[in-house]
């Protein structure tokens, strides 16, 4: 199958198109940005409605990461040898789908409603922000329309993205060109994936970041953390007095940077 | 043994004024920013009231600190570390801005602005979170002399145990000050629930400080602490807290809410301490022995083998005398007047307390009373109110710590007066403090006449590092959006050129001159 160069584009320039911003833009972000590296939670001027909106969100946005992990990484092929048939998988990700789709939609809806009328929240609110919640709205939007429509509600075992969406998908990271195949997809599908492109460019920009933040590190750590104000051991001044000026000197000066990192809470000396 | 050094604080109850200059001085200094207008790294509170934010102290609601499990270990009363991670999406324990205040300015322009009419115009308040006009109804210092009134005071978690009939009466006569800052604890629970590890202690001077480039707004040690002394800053995303000024203690100064007190009542000293004992003392099993658990993990700086044991740790010279001076030491340890606040947190927190007598004495000196003043002994046996009230804010409900304070106190003062108008002082003073008379002057020279170099020994910045600390002056505060310091996002890094610059390296060549 042969299709025209805007086709092309679409399934396969575009895509690389947006990891290389999703790339790049973490990496900048990272370096440039550290002090605006946070979830910039509202909890704190509003809760009640926060529970139920991000809970349901978060843990269905979860699950809905997990199941496309199931329906997209995972070929059929390797689902049907552990005895999992095409109707079987239909079932599991229908229903499985609608659930976790639902809650995540629902826990939007929330959260983009009590952002609209608690104003101390409307004021916290920036263009980005305005971004990700339109962005995240069509992309679950959608996804939930074709769990609905071509899932769950569809005769049959409704449309086989396994055999033409998965494809592609895991043909992009071996750079094969499979845009035929999404090219003749249904429209819902093309405008899901299209919308999550969008959302993987914006993502290094805007608050989403925080997701690559979870604190996995917390389990097992000791619970209070020490760290030193300067490097230099102080020990060295007791020996010789002398010597230990002169190091110590030369310690601070090539520690400046460090040990302003190290009180990232205040003063960072004028490196000049 | 492994010694560490901290910058610990003591608050002379008694001297309190109420006045809130430490808290207006700090916030001009830390948190006159966008986001940060509702915190109070420093605050004043009236008690008995509910404080700041509302109810702070009840932590069967707010869940901060520290508990026993039932096999006796220490664990996070809001939940170990699987539970942290389960509430991220959500933060059931953490205080909303209504448990604090919404934060409000004047609408000034008006005053100015307003046409020619009739009336006086009004600066109207108006929300600093939204803009719009506000109907003030609680703020940081509501009960500001008991002015929440019976609305609020009743809700204070340390009237707990003192029957209604009491409360009434107690609430007409009995009332103090509690400044509050960060306690900048041994065993910090922020610390400990802070799921990123931007939170940390510095080994040097054992400061408790959040790194803002690491937080990533948790949120989980605004509930972790049960003081409630860090906070969120809702613009930045990131939490912040009292810092104990630590450009100041690095270079040998006291910290702002200190230097300006105007009772001088706060002390700032260096206290050694068992690294390798936190843990144990923490873990005490009756909440009652805490006290002395702590004071079991402070070391004596006049020991030769603490001295070492410190060299040993890299402690410097400096800091090892200056431990002997501390007046920290000398209050916590020599004297016992000074006692943690809510030691039954577990946290060990380094700021303490030494208890009011005033109220006491007003009580059989007041205008009411017609009795001699030495009889204030007996009003301590007698006035076990005031004593319970002590006891849940400042030994763990133990009635027996409060009130042998308060005779050591009460000791001084007589002691003193006998001094003074010149009859022989009563030995039996002596004997109630447990102090040699030598003791009980020195005690009432550190808390009477407390000079400036008595009340704050903090060992003065290393000359190696103070080129350092004259090339930081002038330079950024918090240098993130809006931050104090010239460097904002707002108003762009301007570095140390022209004038300033000369001004630095006349600085220098003064410092390697000397």
């Amino acid at each position: 199958m042969r299709v025209d160069a805007a086709q092309t584009f679409l399934w396969f320039v575009l895509p690389y198109l947006a990891v290389v911003v999703f790339v790049l833009g973490h990496i900048w972000r990272y370096r440039r940005d550290q002090l605006g590296w946070t979830s910039r939670s509202t909890q704190l001027l509003e809760g009640r409605a926060l529970r139920v909106g991000s809970l349901l969100f978060h843990y269905g946005a979860l699950a809905v990461i997990g199941g496309h992990v199931l329906g997209i990484l995972v070929p059929a092929s390797a689902t049907a040898a552990i005895g999992i048939d095409e109707h079987a998988y239909h079932l599991i990700s229908a229903v499985a789908g609608t659930i976790a789709g639902g809650s995540a939609v629902v826990g939007l809806l929330i959260l983009i409603v009590r952002r609209g009328v608690f104003a101390r929240i409307r004021r916290r609110t920036s263009a980005v922000d305005l971004a990700v919640y339109a962005l995240l709205a069509l992309v679950i939007g959608l996804g939930m329309a074709e769990t609905l429509f071509h899932n769950l509600l569809a005769s049959g075992n409704g449309y086989n993205y396994r055999s033409s969406v998965s494809i592609w998908y895991r043909g992009l990271f071996a750079l094969e060109d499979h845009a035929a195949l999404m090219a003749h997809a249904p429209l819902v599908y093309r405008l899901h994936v299209l919308a999550a492109w969008a959302i993987i460019a914006l993502w290094p920009f805007s608050r989403l970041v925080h997701a690559w933040s979870i604190p996995l590190q917390y389990l097992g750590r000791p619970y209070i953390l020490y760290r030193r104000r300067f490097r230099p051991a102080r020990r060295r001044f007791a020996a010789s007095a002398a010597e230990g000026y002169a190091g110590a000197r030369a310690l601070a000066a090539s520690s400046d940077m460090a040990g302003a990192a190290a009180d990232g809470s205040g003063v960072r000396p004028v490196v000049r | 043994m492994r010694v560490r050094a901290q910058i610990a604080m003591v608050m002379n109850l008694d001297k309190c004024i109420g006045c809130h200059t430490c808290s207006v001085t700090c916030k001009q200094v830390w948190t006159n920013r966008p986001g940060t207008e509702y915190m109070w790294f420093n605050n004043v509170e009236t008690k008995p009231g509910v404080g700041y934010p509302k109810r702070w102290s009840d932590q069967q609601r707010w869940r901060g600190g520290w508990e026993l499990d039932r096999r006796g270990r220490l664990r996070l009363k809001a939940g170990g570390q699987l539970s942290k991670l389960a509430n991220i999406f959500h933060n059931p324990n953490l205080p909303t801005i209504e448990d604090y205040y919404e934060p409000w300015t004047y609408d000034y322009e008006r005053l100015t602005d307003a046409p020619a009419s009739d009336q006086q115009p009004v600066a109207r308040p108006r929300s600093a979170l939204t803009g719009s006009e506000l109907e003030l109804q609680w703020g940081p210092n509501w009960e500001d002399d008991l002015a929440g009134g019976p609305g609020s005071l009743p809700e204070d978690p340390n009237l707990r145990g003192l029957e209604e009939s009491v409360r009434a009466e107690y609430e007409q006569v009995f009332m103090l000050y509690l400044p509050r800052i960060c306690e900048h604890c041994l065993n910090p629970s922020c610390v400990a629930s802070c799921p990123s590890g931007a939170m940390y202690k510095r080994e040097e001077d054992g400061i408790v400080l959040v790194d803002q480039e690491k937080c990533r707004g948790w949120r989980m040690c605004v509930s972790g602490c049960p003081y409630k002394k860090v906070y969120f800053n809702h613009l930045t995303g990131k939490a912040e807290k009292c810092t104990l000024c630590y450009p100041r203690i690095e270079a040998g100064q006291p910290t702002v809410c200190s230097e300006t007190c105007v009772g001088k009542i706060r002390y700032l000293g260096v206290i050694l301490y068992d690294a390798d004992r936190v843990l144990e003392a923490a873990s005490t099993p009756k909440e009652r022995e805490l006290l002395d658990a702590q004071l079991r993990v402070f070391l004596d700086p006049a020991d030769p083998a603490v001295r070492a044991a410190a060299r040993r740790d890299g402690i410097p010279e400096d800091w090892i005398e200056a431990a002997q001076r501390s007046p920290v030491y000398a209050l916590a340890l020599r004297y016992r007047v000074a006692l943690p606040l809510h030691p039954e947190y577990r946290t060990l927190p380094m700021v303490w307390y030494v208890p009011p007598l005033s109220p006491l004495t007003a009580r059989v000196e007041g205008p009411a009373a017609a009795g001699d003043p030495d009889d204030v002994f007996p009003a301590i046996e007698q006035l076990r109110i005031p004593v319970r009230y002590l006891a849940n804010l400042l030994a763990a409900g133990d009635e027996e710590v409060i009130r042998q304070v308060l005779r050591r106190l009460a000791a001084m003062r007589s002691h003193m007066r006998a001094k003074l108008i010149g009859t022989a002082p009563d030995e039996t003073h002596a004997t109630i403090a447990q102090l040699a008379p030598e003791e009980i002057e020195s005690m009432y020279r550190l808390l009477a006449i407390a000079k400036y170099e008595e009340r704050f020994v903090i060992p003065a910045s290393h000359r190696e590092e103070a080129g350092r600390l004259v090339e930081q002056q002038g330079s950024c505060g918090l240098d993130f959006a809006g931050g104090p310091g010239a460097c904002s996002p707002q108003s762009p890094a301007q570095s140390l050129d022209g004038a300033d610059f000369q001004l630095v390296e006349l600085a220098l060549r003064e410092g390697r001159r000397r």
